[in-house]
């Protein structure tokens, strides 16, 4: 679980935050309902998740809620890895 | 009672002077909409009357009188002029949903500068085409943002200025200035610009299926058509809380998110960070919102997270709802009656028209799923597909189309005459905007095709163009190919619109690849997410599709029509035909 939360976080971090946002983005920071991620950019995060953990995530279970955070993220990875 | 009251009798009794009534407003008169939604409603006594109600992310939140409206736009334009900005000069403000936004908008108008405002998300590729294109004098952004800006400032020659308004002012860069409009020197006066109702106002960037996005050039005067159906259609009242939930980078956001609402001096809200249904409900809830108008993009994110989420707020306040960007779907209109009590309005209109022109109306029976039926001092029809004359059959699919010179009507794309020209059918080749506008013989057609049923109600069936309507916004599909061949990895590439069950239409893009690349997941996520970094997360294609070769006619035009119809599942006639095109 760490270690696919870093990944994660490393992904967001890579593709979302600009280099010199002084924003620390960690674990639990919100993505959606901050307005960091917004609800189009999903879908990019969505293919990330589906291709690196070879999984398919149903749309609606692909909720700003379920992405609003790492954490959260990693929950709903976890559930469709079985 | 609604304030429209009969619809029918409003349509026998019309004459645009009314809109003067409602303002209040008399010949001679200033005319200028940065005064008009500020010290005009101080003037008739709203001073302290509450104008905004502003929330963002992590529970801040502010509230403005008109007073500090007036003020605080005072600031703004006596700022600008003072470096030496003059009328009709292009300002753009490129900024999330901030206080800064709003009253930045009207100090702009307030010193005579034409107003252009563009989406926040914008990558500096979609920002240096409009802002080249407009030959933008200055932009007013904040620290966040102000990068796209750096990135693409050598390419544009008139852009003299960049104003931060947020932000840290230590991490500046040479010739940026800075201006906190809240710690500046409060500006009680300022000579607002002599503006009348034909003065440019606002600019507004809009997307067609051929060439660049264009700018729909606005006039102070369209604030006349804004006030009358925001008292009409949205049935907006001095004591009502108003939540319009668009954008100002977006004409919704400027026409009923400004304009609309503060020239009758009423309270708004505004919302600046991401959807959620419980965030959503919940700022309805905590500011007793009275009247909200939405798209419906929203409305079905909101239809998906169920019944029983909406139980658990206070929404009692809610008094009318409507809803704008793409038609609404009859379920939407049938769940919304259900939970909120209260059905949503369905309103059309577009960046061009400035204002709403076909609607649904409070007391007037809605047909869920129509469009509603035509403003009273609008005339519209639907054209024929190809003769270009009014349809009388009821049914009958055609070209929606208004007889041209209603009060905010677009007066110009910017430096495009022969574009305008072209959505007018018949028009004489040497006719210019203003004569355009004065022909009462010719049809403005709008690019949306519709039909008419029986007892007059509009019924939306689509684009008549290849312009993707996602989630209320309209991309364009050369913007994006464009965009597309610039990925190393890509040769040709056509974008079209798929159907999405939330959005409407999503992008999709079809490609071949250069030598040596191959279709991957890596290359597919790489595309996505240089699109969304160039154009917009709207731009980003949703899907891609590698194709061998890309169908084209036989002169070498991308057949988008044919790919479109079979996203769709729609009849793709005959290919060897269409190759013949």
């Amino acid at each position: 679980m760490a270690e696919m939360k870093d990944v994660i976080l490393q992904y967001v971090i890579g593709e979302y935050v600009d280099e010199d946002d002084e924003q620390d983005v960690g674990y639990d920071t919100p993505l959606i309902s901050s307005g960091l991620v917004d609800s189009f950019s999903m879908v990019s995060l969505k293919v990330f998740l589906e291709k690196k953990y070879s999984i398919k995530l149903p749309d609606d279970e692909a909720t700003p809620e379920a992405f609003d955070t790492v954490t959260s993220i990693c929950r709903l990875v976890k559930k469709h890895q079985g | 009672m609604s304030n429209i009251g009969s619809y029918e009798q409003r349509l026998k009794d019309f004459d645009w002077s009314i809109a003067k009534k409602v303002l209040d407003w008399k010949e001679g008169e200033l005319l200028n909409i940065g005064a008009i939604c500020s010290d005009r409603v101080c003037a008739r006594g709203g001073a302290d009357r509450t104008a905004m109600i502003w929330e963002g992310f992590g529970g801040k939140k502010k509230t403005f009188t008109f007073d500090d409206i007036r003020v605080y736009s005072n600031g703004f334009a006596q700022m600008l002029e003072s470096l030496g900005i003059k009328p009709g000069d292009r300002v753009c403000v490129f900024m999330d949903k901030i206080p800064a936004l709003y009253i930045s908008f009207l100090g702009v108008l307030k010193m005579g500068g034409i107003v252009q405002p563009l989406f926040s998300a914008f990558g500096d590729e979609s920002l240096e085409v409009r802002l080249a294109g407009a030959g933008t004098t200055a932009i007013l952004t904040t620290q966040k943002h102000v990068k796209k800006v750096r990135a693409i400032q050598d390419k544009l020659p008139n852009l003299k200025h960049v104003v931060v308004v947020e932000g840290d002012q230590g991490k500046l860069r040479e010739g940026e200035h800075f201006y906190d409009f809240e710690t500046a020197p409060r500006v009680e006066a300022f000579n607002v610009y002599k503006s009348d109702s034909e003065t440019p106002s606002v600019l507004h960037y809009t997307s067609g299926t051929t060439g660049q996005p264009k700018g729909a050039q606005h006039v102070h005067g369209s604030v006349m058509g804004q006030a009358l159906t925001s008292q009409w259609v949205l049935d907006l009242r001095e004591d009502d809380i108003y939540w319009c939930t668009a954008d100002p980078g977006w004409v919704t956001g400027t026409s009923y998110g400004i304009i609309g609402p503060w020239s009758l001096g009423v309270t708004q809200c505004v919302l600046d960070s991401g959807f959620t249904s419980a965030r959503w409900y919940q700022f309805v809830q905590d500011n007793k919102v009275t009247v909200w108008y939405s798209a419906p993009t929203a409305i079905r994110s909101l239809m998906r997270d169920g019944d029983e989420i909406v139980k658990t707020f206070d929404l009692s306040r809610l008094r009318h709802l409507a809803s704008v960007g793409e038609p609404l779907n009859s379920e939407a209109v049938i769940w919304s009656e259900k939970v909120f009590g209260l059905p949503f309005h369905d309103t059309f209109w577009q960046t061009e028209t400035g204002a709403m022109m076909i609607t649904n109306y409070p007391g007037m029976k809605i047909k869920p799923g129509s469009m509603g039926k035509p403003f009273p001092g609008i005339t519209a029809t639907v054209l024929d597909l190809k003769t270009h004359r009014p349809v009388t059959e009821p049914g009958v699919v055609g070209l929606i189309a208004f007889r041209p010179g209603w009060p905010s009507m677009f007066r110009e794309y910017w430096e495009r005459p022969d574009l305008y020209r072209s959505k007018f059918p018949g028009a004489p080749s040497n006719a210019t905007p203003a004569e355009l506008r004065a022909n009462q013989d010719l049809w403005y057609v709008s690019g949306d095709r519709a039909s008419i049923d029986k007892d007059g109600y509009y019924w939306f069936v689509g684009r008549d163009d290849d312009v993707i309507n996602t989630g209320g916004h309209l991309v364009g599909p050369f913007e994006v190919e464009s965009a597309l061949i610039e990925h190393e990895a890509i040769a040709e590439a056509a974008a079209v619109g798929k159907p999405d069950a939330v959005n409407m239409e999503v992008v999709k893009a079809f490609v071949t690849l250069n030598p040596g690349f191959e279709p991957s997941d890596d290359l597919e996520l790489s595309i996505m997410n240089f699109i969304r970094k160039r154009l917009s997360p709207l731009a980003m294609p949703q899907e891609i599709e590698y194709l061998e070769k890309l169908p084209k006619t036989r002169s070498g035009k991308i057949l988008r029509r044919y790919l479109r119809a079979l996203e769709w599942g729609e009849d793709t006639g005959d290919l060897s035909t269409l190759e013949e095109d």
